[in-house]
């Protein structure tokens, strides 16, 4: 087990040890992030790395392999450009978290906020509370599932990303609609589900996903430009 | 980006630390605002017929000079308690009309100083550079009070000067800091001005102080002329906001602006980050969330 205490050292050397192949395999533990930013960001190793507090903007952005576990909330930027491994907070996400991610899973056991999973690229975002406005805008690939409700413009301008919501969604982004939740969904959404630790029924979600209107250009619309 | 600070006490007990607690979240908040600080805080409320006034001069006011010419001028009871180059200035007036007209002899008399808070119990002080000097120079670390705002500022839609920095204060005892850039302020600040509000720059914040009194004035409760707000301010803002008796957080609906709030049993902090909150006593067990879009949270004495 390395450790490392943020409030004495700052985040550099936690940062530079998951820079490196020594960090592979390990269990690190962070102290007092006190909120930080950038905690845990562009790790490229398979470590454990868990994080005792609060942080603040872009932690564990750019993971690659890591499994980072935030013990507290994180603010605004969590796992951005995540290419691989895994995220999860304990509590609860600020804005634009898992913006533009690839690949890895991230789990937010409370609530995120505005704009979670815009432009998502590939990940996996299991979210165990609700989700504010606009999130997964321009939404690529991947898997969003909600287990609470969704806020306004969910999923607007979306190409192929899957959303499931369990509660109420406000609104649908333009090009948003309701899909039908298939076998295949189902079985994504179970394994997503367990992969997070909860509990929920898959068959209890609604899907949405792209209606493929905004994919080309229509010579109706002309006259408009 | 700017930087916004607010903290409110539940426990008066801890009215002695309330400098202290400010100034270590202030500085928590350079990164965001290293252009100039400030701060309003709230303490020794006056008698009902009595005004507090804050002055500002410039680095070489001669608040001896000032004394003598307050001194023909003003009638009844007054003390001047200079604080680098700021001043608290508590006067006798008849009621509210009478601070306020107490106000403007005062602003005309003294062309080289700027009225920057009027009230009963706010006191501003603000100063271009970093917030660490400007606590220093202020002694914030000593002030007691029951609330206070705070804010670093990084600027975008006007200059850099000591009149450009926040906290802005256009009404009795209210006062705002801003994080976010309004787009409609130069249309607003015509009609506002049309309606009697006084403005000392062009910058967009003092604007959104300018509209809250204007709204407080035609009769509003604060949570209404919020509400108008949201209607009538276009552009991004996180807006802390102080009164009398409490302070107020509101977001506009994009919501692209941060801000935490925390609350224990002995306080009610507000912050753009979480590590301004950090550092106060009992922060590891508050309760955190984040402020929703359009939506007005407010603390107030009773």
């Amino acid at each position: 087990m390395r450790e490392f205490d943020l409030g004495e050292g700052g985040v550099r050397p936690l940062n530079a040890f998951l820079h490196q192949a020594e960090s592979a395999g390990q269990a690190v533990a962070a102290r007092h992030p006190g909120g930080r930013h950038n905690v845990a960001a562009g790790a490229m190793y398979d470590s454990a790395v868990d994080i005792h507090g609060h942080v603040g903007y872009y932690c564990a952005g750019m993971n690659q392999d890591a499994a980072i576990t935030i013990h507290g909330n994180a603010g605004p930027g969590l796992a951005e450009n995540m290419m691989s491994g895994s995220v999860r907070v304990k509590g609860n996400a600020s804005q634009y978290c898992g913006a533009t991610a690839h690949g890895g899973l991230l789990v937010i056991e409370g609530n995120a906020a505005a704009r979670c999973g815009i432009s998502m690229k590939g990940v996996d975002i299991v979210v165990g509370g609700s989700i504010g406005h606009m999130s997964a805008f321009m939404a690529q690939s991947g898997a969003l599932v909600v287990c609470g409700d969704a806020g306004d413009s969910l999923g607007d301008s979306i190409y192929e990303a899957r959303l499931y919501v369990h509660g109420k969604v406000s609104s649908l982004g333009a090009d948003c609609i309701e899909k039908e939740l298939r076998d295949e969904h189902l079985a994504e959404l179970a394994g997503l589900l367990e992969q997070a630790g909860l509990s929920h029924d898959p068959a209890s979600f609604r899907r949405y996903g792209s209606a493929r209107q905004l994919y080309n250009f229509k010579i109706d619309n002309v006259g408009a430009y | 980006m700017c930087g916004i600070v607010g903290l409110y006490f539940k426990n008066p007990a801890l009215e002695s630390r309330l400098g202290g607690m400010l100034a270590d979240m202030l500085v928590q908040m350079t990164d965001r605002g290293p252009d100039s600080a400030g701060v309003a805080v709230y303490h020794d409320p006056v008698a009902d017929s009595r005004v507090k006034i804050t002055l500002q001069g410039p680095d070489d006011v001669d608040w001896e000079a000032v004394r003598a010419e307050l001194d023909d001028a003003l009638d009844g009871d007054w003390s001047l308690t200079p604080l680098a180059n700021h001043a608290v200035l508590v006067a006798d007036v008849a009621d509210q009309t009478g601070a306020m007209s107490l106000a403007a002899r005062v602003d005309d008399l003294l062309p080289s100083i700027r009225l920057t808070s009027i009230g009963s119990a706010i006191e501003i002080y603000k100063e271009k550079g970093l917030p660490a000097k400007v606590i220093d120079k202020f002694r914030l670390r000593e002030l007691t009070g029951t609330h206070a705002l705070g804010h670093t500022r990084m600027a975008t839609e006007s200059a850099v000067t000591t009149e450009h920095s926040h906290p802005f204060s256009t009404g009795r005892d209210l006062c705002l800091v801003h994080n976010g850039s309004l787009s409609n302020h130069n249309r607003l600040r015509e009609d506002l001005r049309r309606e009697g509000i006084r403005f000392q720059t062009d910058n967009d914040s003092e604007v959104a102080a300018g509209y809250l009194t204007w709204r407080l004035g035609q009769g509003a409760s604060l949570k209404e002329a919020l509400e108008a707000a949201i209607r009538d301010l276009d552009g991004f803002y996180t807006f802390a906001i102080g009164t009398r008796d409490g302070f107020a957080v509101l977001r506009d609906p994009i919501a692209c602006k941060p801000a935490v709030l925390a609350e224990t049993d002995d306080w009610v902090a507000m912050s753009s980050e979480y590590r301004a909150i950090a550092q106060l006593p009992g922060s590891e067990n508050a309760r955190i969330w984040e402020p929703e879009p359009a939506t007005i949270y407010s603390w107030e004495k009773h």
